[in-house]
This record gives C-alpha cells, sequence and structure tokens, in this order.
C-alpha cells in the first residue's frame, strides 16, 4: 500500500496546481463575497455594523461564498475519472477525503484573505476584534471542510448537484454557523471587542469539525462503491 | 518499482482469471448473465460483441470498479468483490476515458499516478522518461491534456495504464483514436509478449484475434460463448 501521507500530499498538490492554474474555484467565491458585501452596504443603508448584524452579514456571505467552491470540489474526479484512478490505486481511500477537505480549507482561508478585509473597510471602524476573531474562523473553516466534502462527494453523482449541495449542507452546518456567529458577536461588539461566552462557542465549533472530520473519514470509503 | 504490498497467492495451475455464472444487473436491465471463463496467467483474452452487449461492464468488474451481482468472480487469486482491495496496484485499466486531468501535462498526470502507486523520485522520473519515449510523446509531454488530440491522450493513457507495471491489463478498445504509428507503439507496451495477461474488449477481431489466447463473445439476451 501507498502510505496515506504519500497520496494525501499527492492528491492536494494536484488539486491546488490545478486551482492556479485555471482559477476555476477561488475568484468566483471571492468575487461572490465581494458582491454580497456591497449589497449589504448599500441594502442596509449602513456604513458600520456591530455585534450580531455584522456577525450575520459576515458568516451568511463567507458560508455562501463557500457553497461555491463545494460545489465543484469532486467535478475534476467525475469528469476526468479521478474516482476510477483513486479507487485503481493502492492506497487508502479516506486520503481521498483528508485531501479534498485540506483543499478546501485552503481555498476558504484564501477566500477570508480577500473577504474579511474587505468586510472591515466595509463596515468596522473598530478592528481590534480582528486577530482573535482569525481564530474562530479557523475553526469552522475546518467544519466547513469537513461537512463540505461529504456533502460534495455524495451529491458529485448527481445531475442536480448545484441543488443538492446548498440543499443538504445548509441544515447540516446550521449548528456551526451558530457557533461562529456567536464567538463572532462579542469579538464585533459596539465599543470594542468582548469575550463574553468566547470560550464555550470556540469548544462547540472543535466540538463540531471532530464529529463530522471523523463521520467523513469513516464513511467516505463507502461513498466511493458503485 | 511499486512498492510490496500484500498479494493473494497464484491459484493452482497458474490461473490469472475465474468466472463462473457471473451476473450484472443495472436495475432491472441485465447486462450480464451466466458469463464463465478461466484464463492462465500470461494469456490474452479478446472480448467481442455488439454495443450493449456488457464488454465494458465486465471490464469493470474485473477491474474492481463495479461489483458483480452474482456469481463467482476471481482475479489473481483474490475473490471479488471480496478482496478487491488485495488487487489494487496489480491492474491496468484502460477504459473510454484516459483518467488523466485535462488542466495538468502528460508528465505531470504521470507523476500523480505514480505516487498514488508508491512510486517516487528518481525511479518515477526514469519510468516515466521511458514510457513517454516508448509512447513517442516526450515532446508534448509538458502540454496540458486539454490541448492533446485524442490520440496523444490516448498514448498517454496507454503510459498511465502501464506505469505501475501491472500483472493484468485490462483494455477498452485500446487502439481507439490511434494512428498506424500509435498503435506500433501501442503494440510495444501493452501488446502479447510483455508478461502481461491481458483481456481486450475490441471492435476489431481481425486485429486481435491472431494475439488471441481465448475469445469471449458475448451477445445481448444469449449466453456468452468461450472458444
Amino acid at each position: 500500500m501507498t502510505s496515506s501521507r504519500a497520496a494525501f500530499a499527492a492528491i492536494l498538490g494536484k488539486d491546488l496546481r490545478a486551482e492556479l492554474r485555471t482559477l476555476q474555484s477561488l475568484p468566483a467565491m471571492a468575487l461572490f463575497s465581494v458582491t454580497t458585501f456591497v449589497i449589504f452596504r448599500f441594502g442596509l443603508d449602513r456604513t458600520s455594523l456591530s455585534g450580531s448584524l455584522a456577525a450575520g452579514v459576515l458568516w451568511a456571505t463567507l458560508l455562501f461564498a463557500a457553497v461555491l467552491g463545494i460545489n465543484r470540489l469532486f467535478v475534476a474526479e467525475r469528469e476526468e475519472g479521478g474516482f476510477d484512478a483513486i479507487r485503481l490505486a493502492p492506497i487508502d481511500r479516506s486520503a481521498l477525503f483528508t485531501a479534498k477537505a485540506a483543499a478546501l480549507l485552503v481555498y476558504l482561508l484564501a477566500l477570508e484573505v480577500i473577504a474579511v478585509p474587505v468586510f472591515a473597510l466595509f463596515f468596522l471602524h473598530d478592528l481590534g476584534g480582528l486577530v482573535p476573531l482569525a481564530l474562530v474562523l479557523l475553526l469552522a473553516d475546518l467544519g466547513l471542510a469537513a461537512t463540505g466534502t461529504l456533502i460534495s462527494s455524495m451529491a458529485v453523482n448527481s445531475r442536480a448537484r448545484d441543488l443538492l449541495v446548498p440543499l443538504v449542507l445548509l441544515p447540516l452546518v446550521v449548528p456551526l454557523m451558530i457557533a461562529a456567529t456567536g464567538a463572532t458577536e462579542p469579538l464585533l461588539a459596539l465599543g470594542g471587542p468582548g469575550y463574553d461566552r468566547f470560550g464555550t462557542w470556540l469548544m462547540v465549533l472543535g466540538l463540531y469539525d471532530l464529529i463530522f472530520g471523523l463521520v467523513g473519514y469513516a464513511v467516505f470509503d463507502f461513498l466511493l462503491e458503485d | 518499482m511499486p512498492p510490496e504490498q500484500e498479494k493473494a497467492p497464484a491459484e493452482a495451475g497458474g490461473t490469472a482469471i475465474h468466472l463462473a455464472g457471473l451476473r450484472r444487473d443495472y436495475g432491472e436491465r441485465t447486462a450480464l448473465d451466466g458469463v464463465g471463463l478461466t484464463l492462465a496467467a500470461g494469456d490474452s483474452l479478446v472480448v467481442l460483441g455488439p454495443n450493449g452487449a456488457g464488454k465494458t461492464t465486465l471490464l469493470r468488474i474485473l477491474a474492481t470498479l463495479l461489483r458483480p451481482s452474482g456469481g463467482e468472480v476471481r482475479v489473481l487469486g483474490c475473490s471479488l468483490p471480496s478482496e478487491a482491495w488485495k488487487l489494487r496496484g496489480r491492474i491496468g485499466y484502460l477504459g473510454h476515458e484516459p483518467l488523466l486531468y485535462r488542466d495538468l501535462s502528460g508528465r505531470e498526470n504521470l507523476r500523480f499516478h505514480a505516487k498514488l502507486h508508491g512510486i517516487s523520485g528518481a525511479a518515477a522520473e526514469e519510468r516515466i522518461a521511458e514510457l513517454l519515449g516508448g509512447a513517442g510523446m516526450e515532446r508534448r509531454a509538458d502540454e496540458r491534456v486539454a490541448e492533446l488530440s485524442a490520440g496523444m491522450r490516448q498514448r498517454l493513457a496507454i503510459c498511465r495504464c502501464v506505469l505501475h507495471e501491472p500483472e493484468l491489463l485490462l483494455l477498452d478498445e485500446p487502439d481507439s483514436n490511434l494512428d498506424a504509428e500509435g498503435r506500433e507503439l501501442a503494440r510495444a507496451l501493452i501488446g502479447p509478449g510483455g508478461g502481461h495477461t491481458r483481456v481486450v474488449v475490441t471492435h476489431d477481431p481481425e486485429r486481435f484475434l491472431p494475439e488471441a489466447d481465448q475469445v469471449l463473445r458475448l451477445g445481448i439476451g444469449e449466453t456468452a460463448a468461450v472458444s
């Protein structure tokens, strides 16, 4: 058997190389998020946001931008025979799950490098909450990457893939979004960042990551069967 | 060379493939029914039949990409589907799709497949260079697959198929899209005499029957015939 680490590195490297070359997912995700912030800015007619409204705008935008990337995560595997190639190779198939989740995590982090400064520019007067926000983003991204990879692999063989991913994914990430917005709300509070129940929400995010990471790892092998 | 993996011992008499009463259904439709044969290691089996007779289905079952609905299937000493994991890395599969990523170059694709099969570093580069040379693809190897003609993609797919030096080659229309030169080069890589056991699905019996040790004729709604 090829080691799982070698297979993980090969699949992740292939995905990132292909994305850098074609820019099929990231620019669309970034453009979507920036456009949505513009719409919120003029739709709400507000030059600053704080507390729960700021957290809601940020996370709703990031989540829907993530769906664009999740939709495309396995398209090359489906359309170019990657699933067959991986099923024929002497590798642990869960390496495909971990590599795809890692690729999605990289996309989400890259998206946030663009989207969060734009959000701050449009809506925030106090930037003090952005440093601890990075931890919330990382933990929420881990959960979104695990859940998104699982759902994307299930939906990729369906012709209604674009419809199926949001329909199945969004209910599953409700707990993740509740925890992410709960942790973000005090960080973006009017008058500067606070840490009310911040630790509790971080633990909820960590628990979600653990559960969906383990579920994805455990069931992914069966999803690749004919 | 691929790393050592757990291999099933060769069956008595050096049998590579043994099928008995193989059946495969797609919902209500039966694609294969009652297929039986025994193929010795190192021999070539040519599979003939009209479109829809189940030739590709048979090949995908042997490749462990489809589960049989019934019957007995043993490949390289492994019972399918229960021991499919033991066969991974021992089969070279050339299907209708080249299993190559369009946005990567031919060389990058081969490096990716080499890594999946545990071949890395200088050994991988040496093997890839040897295959690209053998397929007449050295000068086009660094172009994206999307920019190559169908014939060039088929040559790369053949390189991918034999990259890990498999024991069993499963070839679905291996000459498709190849010109005369490509067919000759392909013959050197996947033709008889390479020490492989081969199963070749073809619509071109004149070309492949002279190489066949056995012929399996599949018909729609008919019992498969072995000769």
